[in-house]
């Protein structure tokens, strides 16, 4: 029952070939031998759900910074180390009521902030094509989990990435909507202006269905508009009149070769499917990755002063004083990213630095949506490398904040356009090692379904094959 | 290039507290971020646009004004490193 995908479980659980009992029980042992270190917490047994629902009974992983009652929900960090959150994500209540019982929590760099899943308070997580390598990150748990076959489906965020990149190293369906398409309550708060949930899964399909079941207008997050319409199952096969322009700016210089090899093929295939593939421009993305590390960090310093040992997490008591235990605290809890991040932002924010640094951070945001606008007056939908290489070894580029601030170059326009963008498995590169990578498109706000369509084309063009890496 | 009496000056701003290894190690790694980021320099002068906060074209969307149940004081306390029966209990404020 391994190699269904999740949308023919769930089809089978409905008509009854297929025992929903038993079906998670077979994911749960899989869990359980997990040796990727993929997971920070496994359910001993199933919730009950409503088998009858769309998502039909299929388990789900779910990164650790989703809260779920009464379950740890430590965002990878060490302030948070055991805590029992008092409510559940709306995010997560959705998709149990739509028949997905929560299988396990995922591991992930802590509170988001990393492109490896090296930054998680509970060690690294290892990517199943390669074990000496990171799966990406933030969400990498949920990525490596998926492609491992340990789980079904999970869900992540992404704020500059942390969805796509994963799945792309891990040669997995991954989707970042629109924001403001997922309820961001419940979930741990990263960036707040650029958070957003989306779905991990093996096919194009199965992140619609996620995807359907939990966006959706929400009144505990007042930027929650939902998507305004239902979400169609994609059944495309073919690219007849779409139009694909790839940017100059996030292609070419900077792709490892092996990884354009890839997205040139990829752009044959759509040509092949009858979409025309044309260069455009987005002048402003190459500054793109600078002014997220100016918007995310200041978000961060801000989001992040909870912390403070108070009401939830560690404390520590330090000299005595309560500014003390504030400050013991935070130095013992956070990692040395976080603290890396909550510097550059408090720094960005600190008297005679907001105007040159943040403020024009936010006018550089709006000539990247700008610069979108017009593209998507041309085009339907822009393809990008989704990551510039492959999963990269272990520690690597720990010591070089800046090379793992680089995987996110061809992602960090999106988000902060706040547009959807799906990266799919364009298939593995010559090596060795031959690893998997990832083709982006995205579309315009709100354009979910024909994003999904166009992706599921192409993906059935492609004909992906990662059974391999569920095997084991 | 950031001193380590500058990087001491935002750590406190955020309340962290570093040792002195790591102040020498972020006064580092935090000039080349800082380095990197002032390449925005290079987009000259962007006096006319408006700058974007956020995506989303709502404003001020709220609820209707109904009383409605809250989360109970004993489970909102409940994860607390320190507590009574009706409040957070935190190291004293203040002078003797």
């Amino acid at each position: 029952m391994i190699e269904l995908t999740a949308a023919q479980a769930a089809e089978r659980i409905r008509s009854g070939d297929l025992d929903a009992a038993e079906y998670f029980d077979a994911y749960r042992e899989r869990c359980e031998r997990d040796d990727l270190n993929c997971f920070t917490w496994v359910a001993a047994e199933s919730e009950q759900v409503d088998t009858s629902g769309p998502l039909g009974g299929v388990p789900i992983g779910v990164k650790d910074l989703f809260c779920t009652e009464g379950i740890p929900s430590q965002a990878g960090s060490r302030i948070l180390e055991g805590y029992l959150p008092p409510y559940t994500a709306t995010a997560v209540k959705r998709l149990r009521a739509a028949g997905a019982p929560v299988l396990a929590k995922t591991n992930q760099d802590e509170f988001a902030m990393g492109s490896s899943t090296e930054n998680s308070a509970y060690g690294p997580t290892l990517n199943p094509w390669d074990r000496g390598r990171v799966p990406g990150g933030s969400s990498g748990g949920s990525a490596a989990a998926v492609a491992a076959g340990l789980v079904p489906w999970a869900i992540g965020t992404d704020t500059g990435g942390s969805i796509r990149q994963p799945a792309a190293l891990c040669g997995i369906v991954g989707l970042k909507p629109t924001y403001g398409a997922i309820s961001r309550y419940g979930m741990i708060a990263f960036a707040s202006s650029l958070d957003q949930a989306g779905p991990f899964t093996r096919d194009v399909t199965d992140a619609a269905l996620l995807l359907a079941a939990m966006q959706g207008a929400d009144p505990y997050d007042s930027t929650c508009t939902g998507l305004g319409e239902d979400v169609a199952l994609p059944t495309a096969t073919d690219l007849s009149g779409v139009r694909i322009g790839v940017p100059d700016e996030l292609t070419g210089e900077g792709i490892e070769p092996g990884v354009q090899a890839r997205f040139d093929e990829t752009l044959d295939r759509a040509r092949e499917l009858g979409a025309t593939v044309e260069p455009c421009s987005l002048p402003t993305a190459p500054h793109a990755l600078a002014a997220y590390y100016l918007i995310a960090p200041a978000e961060v310093s801000s989001n992040l002063a909870r912390y403070d040992g108070v009401r939830y997490g560690l404390r520590v008591d330090g000299a005595g004083d309560l500014e003390s235990m504030y400050t013991a605290t935070r130095a013992q809890g956070f990692g040395a990213e976080v603290k890396r991040r909550i510097l550059i932002g408090t720094y960005a924010l600190s008297s005679g630095y907001y105007d040159a640094y943040y403020g024009r951070a936010q006018q550089i945001r709006t000539l990247i949506k700008r610069d979108f606008d017009a593209v998507f007056e041309r085009f339907d939908f822009v393809a990008t490398p989704t990551a510039p290489g492959v999963a990269f070894e272990l520690g690597a580029k720990t010591a070089d904040p800046l090379a793992m601030y680089l995987n996110d170059y061809c992602a960090v326009p999106m988000s902060l356009a706040g547009i959807p963008g799906i990266s799919i498995p364009a298939g593995l590169t010559e090596g060795p090692p031959a690893l998997p990578c990832g083709f982006q498109l995205a579309g315009p706000a709100f354009s979910e379904t024909r994003l999904l369509d166009a992706a599921h084309a192409l993906e059935q063009s492609i004909g992906f094959d990662s059974t391999e890496v569920r095997d084991n | 290039m950031l001193s380590r009496d500058q990087v001491l000056h935002v750590a406190r701003l955020a309340r962290l507290e570093l040792t002195d290894e790591e102040l020498d190690r972020h006064a580092v790694e935090l000039s080349k971020v800082v380095d990197w980021i002032d390449k925005i320099a290079e987009l000259g002068d962007l006096t006319d646009v408006e700058p974007t906060s956020h995506v989303v074209a709502l404003t001020n969307q709220l609820r209707d004004d109904e009383p409605r149940p809250s989360l109970p004081v004993d489970q909102a306390l409940a994860a607390a490193p320190d507590h009574d029966e009706t409040g957070f209990r935190v190291p004293r404020v203040g002078g003797t």
